[in-house]
C-alpha cells in the first residue's frame, strides 16, 4: 500500500485537474475571485437553456415515448413497461389460466390468491382446471413481473397500461372478472425473449 | 433569558468533548452561551432521505453530532430469509433507489459465486453497461444535489434531467424505471431490446456537454469553492479506520476500486482509470464523482463496441428459466420450468457461506450470504457503503459550522434505504 501516492498522481489528472494547472488553482485567479465571469457564464447558460425545449413531461397525459423528440422517444409506449396485469383468454373465450398456482408461489409480495376448481364439462377434454377465485391485490403488488415469468401457459401478463386512481382500497383488489375485462382495452405486448 | 436558564460560562466548565477545530470562531470574551440541541432531520429538505442528526450547537457551531439511523428500517435482511434467491432480487432494488441496477447485479453475482455459475459473456457485458449507467445516474445527481445543498438549486434540476434519461434506458431494457429487477441468478430477465444500444450511445454523446456545463458552473465557482474546499477533510488513514469506500474514500487518497482490484463481470477487459484525489475534502469528492462519470462513459462505450452476441442466461446450469417458446415446445424445458418455479423446489444452493462485494456507485456493497442447503437463504447480511459513510459524519463535521454539516452530508452520498435495510 506504500505506492498509493504514486497511484494518486497517475490517476488524479482528470479534466478539472488539467485545467487547474494552466489557469491557476480554482478560486485563486483574479477572474475567480471577482466572481464576475462566473456570473456572466451563469446568465449565458441560463439563456441558452431557456431556448431549449422543456424537459418536463405532463405525466400521465403525456409519456416520454409520445414526445417524438430526440433521444427520449421511441414512438410508442414501451412494450416492456410493467403495468397492470391481465388474464388472457384463448381463441374460444375461455381464460387460459389452469390454476397451477405457480404465479402464487413466485410472487415475492404474496399478492395473488387463487382457488382452483374443475373446469366446466362443456370446455372439452383439454381443460381440467380453472381458477374459481383469482384475486390480485394491486396495493400489495410491486409490479416485478415474476408472475408473468412463472406462468407456464401465458395466462397472466403485465401490460404497459398504468393504473388509474381509485377512491377506495377495495377497488384495488382485482378479482378474476376485472382481470379478464382488463383484456379489452390493453394491448398484450410481445413477450421479450430470454 | 431568565437567570436560572443561563448556563455556566463556557470557559469555567472544562470541555467534556473535543474542542473546536481550526475553523472555530472564538466567542467574545465574557459572552455566556447556552448549548442548544436540535434535530437535523429526519424530515428536512437538506437531509437526503430519512436521516437524523442530533446536533448540540454552540451558537452557529456544531459541538457534538449524534447520527441516528433506523427511520427507513424495512427489514430487508430479514425478508431475505423468507424469499427464494430470485425473489430477493426485487428487494435489492428497493435497497438503493439511486442505483438499483448495481444492487441487482451485486446480489446476483454473490449467489452465482455460491452456486458456481459462470454467466455468458453477453450477460456480463450488459451487466457492466447497466452498472456503469447507474453509476453515471448516481454521480450526476449526487453532484447536482451537492450544488443544491450549497445554494445552486438549478444544478440539481438539470442533473435530474440526465438521471431521467438513464432511467429511460433502464425502463426500455427492464420495464421498470426505478425498480428494475433486471438480473436473475444465472443471467438476466431478458435480453436488451434491439434499439437499446443505439439509444445508450445517443445518451452518452449528449452527456459530455452537460458535464462540461456542470463543471463550468461549479468547479471554479467562488461560492462553491469556499463552501467545499477544506471542509469535512478526512485523511487516508481516517478513511481506512472508518471503513470508507467508493468515491469518498478515493477522494481521501485511498486508491481502492473493486472493479480494478478484484474484477467481476469481466471488468478486467475494459480500459479505465480510477480517479483519486488526496485532499479528502468535499470539493475532492465532487471532483472524483465527476471524473468517475467520465470513466464510466468510457467503459460503456467499450462495452457497447464489443457487445458479444449469444444467450444472456447460463443455460446449462439448471438455475435459469428456459425461454417461454421452449417451455411450450420441449418437454425438458417444461420440466425445468416447473422444477424452478414450484413451491419447495427452485434453486438449491449448497451449504456454505460467502462474501461477495461489488463496487457500486457509493462504494463497496458486500453480500454475506449463509445457505443451509434449502431453497431460501439462511441469512442475508448486507454491507452497505452508506452505513460507514453516515457514521463518519461525526468526526468530519464536529466542531464545524452548521452550514458545513449540510455540505459534508451531501458529499457522502448516503442512501437511507441501504443504510437502514
Amino acid at each position: 500500500m506504500g505506492n498509493v501516492h504514486d497511484h494518486a498522481h497517475d490517476h488524479g489528472h482528470d479534466h478539472g485537474h488539467g485545467a487547474e494547472e494552466e489557469e491557476g488553482a480554482p478560486g485563486t485567479t483574479l477572474a475567480d475571485r471577482t466572481y464576475i465571469p462566473a456570473v456572466m457564464r451563469g446568465i449565458k447558460l441560463t439563456l441558452a437553456r431557456f431556448l431549449q425545449p422543456k424537459a418536463t413531461v405532463q405525466y400521465p397525459e403525456e409519456s416520454v415515448y409520445d414526445r417524438g423528440s430526440d433521444d427520449r422517444a421511441i414512438g410508442t409506449q414501451n412494450p416492456r413497461l410493467r403495468g397492470e396485469h391481465i388474464l388472457v383468454k384463448d381463441e374460444q373465450g375461455r381464460e387460459k389460466c389452469v390454476a397451477c398456482l405457480l404465479c402464487m408461489a413466485a410472487c415475492p409480495a404474496l399478492c395473488i390468491y387463487i382457488e382452483p376448481e374443475a373446469a366446466p364439462a362443456d370446455w372439452g377434454p383439454d381443460r381440467e382446471r380453472r381458477p374459481k377465485v383469482f384475486e390480485l391485490d394491486m396495493l400489495r403488488c410491486i409490479y416485478c413481473g415474476y408472475c408473468e415469468e412463472a406462468c407456464p401457459c401465458d395466462a397472466i401478463r403485465l401490460t404497459p397500461k398504468l393504473y388509474q386512481p381509485t377512491t377506495s382500497r377495495l377497488e384495488r383488489v382485482y378479482d378474476k372478472q376485472r382481470l379478464l375485462e382488463n383484456n379489452q382495452d390493453a394491448q398484450v405486448p410481445q413477450r421479450p425473449r430470454k | 433569558m431568565s437567570p436560572e436558564l443561563t448556563a455556566a460560562p463556557l470557559a469555567a466548565a472544562p470541555l467534556a468533548r473535543a474542542p473546536f477545530g481550526d475553523a472555530a470562531v472564538s466567542l467574545e470574551p465574557g459572552l455566556h452561551e447556552q448549548e442548544m440541541v436540535i434535530n437535523f432531520g429526519p424530515q428536512h429538505p437538506a437531509m437526503h432521505g430519512t436521516l437524523r442528526l442530533v446536533m448540540t450547537l454552540d451558537g452557529e457551531k456544531c459541538r457534538h453530532i449524534d447520527p441516528q439511523m433506523g427511520y427507513l428500517h424495512t427489514g430487508f435482511e430479514k425478508l431475505g430469509e423468507h424469499r427464494t434467491w430470485n425473489q430477493f432480487i426485487v428487494v435489492t432494488d428497493r435497497m438503493n433507489y439511486m442505483s438499483a441496477m448495481a444492487n441487482n447485479v451485486g446480489f446476483a453475482l454473490a449467489v452465482e459465486e455460491l452456486l458456481g455459475i459462470e454467466v455468458p459473456p453477453r450477460a456480463q457485458a450488459i451487466r457492466v453497461i447497466m452498472c456503469e449507467l447507474s453509476r453515471i445516474g448516481d454521480h450526476i445527481l449526487g453532484v447536482g444535489l451537492q450544488g443544491m445543498d450549497l445554494g445552486a438549486f438549478t444544478a440539481m434540476l438539470w442533473a435530474f434531467i440526465e438521471r431521467e434519461k438513464v432511467y429511460d434506458v433502464f425502463e426500455l431494457a427492464s420495464g421498470g424505471r426505478l425498480t428494475t429487477s433486471y438480473t436473475r441468478v444465472g443471467g438476466l430477465a431478458f435480453d436488451l431490446p434491439e434499439d437499446c444500444p443505439a439509444r445508450i450511445r445517443a445518451f452518452i454523446e449528449r452527456l459530455e456537454p452537460v458535464l462540461q456545463e456542470m463543471e463550468g458552473m461549479l468547479s471554479r465557482n467562488r461560492i462553491f469553492l469556499e463552501r467545499t474546499q477544506g471542509v469535512g477533510t478526512f485523511s487516508r488513514q481516517q478513511a481506512i479506520d472508518w471503513g470508507l469506500s467508493g468515491p469518498v474514500a478515493r477522494a481521501s487518497g485511498l486508491d481502492r476500486d473493486l472493479r480494478r482490484d478484484r474484477p467481476y463481470s469481466g471488468y478486467e477487459q475494459y480500459d479505465f482509470e480510477v480517479p483519486v484525489r488526496t485532499e479528502g475534502d468535499v470539493y475532492a469528492r465532487y471532483l472524483v464523482r465527476l471524473a468517475e462519470v467520465r470513466q464510466s462513459l468510457r467503459i460503456v462505450e467499450q462495452a457497447l463496441d464489443r457487445l458479444p452476441s449469444g444467450p444472456v442466461n447460463a443455460i446449462g446450469a439448471k438455475a435459469t428459466l428456459p425461454d417461454k417458446d421452449e417451455v411450450y415446445s420441449r418437454m425438458e424445458s417444461l420440466i425445468q420450468h416447473f422444477m424452478l418455479e414450484m413451491p419447495g423446489h427452485g434453486i438449491k444452493a449448497p451449504k456454505g457461506a460467502i462474501y461477495h462485494a461489488t463496487e457500486t456507485p457509493n462504494g463497496e456493497l458486500g453480500w454475506y450470504i449463509v445457505s443451509d442447503g434449502t431453497g431460501v437463504p439462511y441469512r442475508v447480511r448486507v454491507r452497505p457503503p452508506s452505513l460507514y459513510q453516515f457514521q463518519s459524519i461525526k468526526p468530519m463535521a464536529e466542531g464545524r459550522l452548521v452550514a458545513d454539516v449540510v455540505a459534508i452530508m451531501s458529499s457522502l452520498g448516503v442512501i437511507a434505504g441501504e443504510l437502514d435495510r
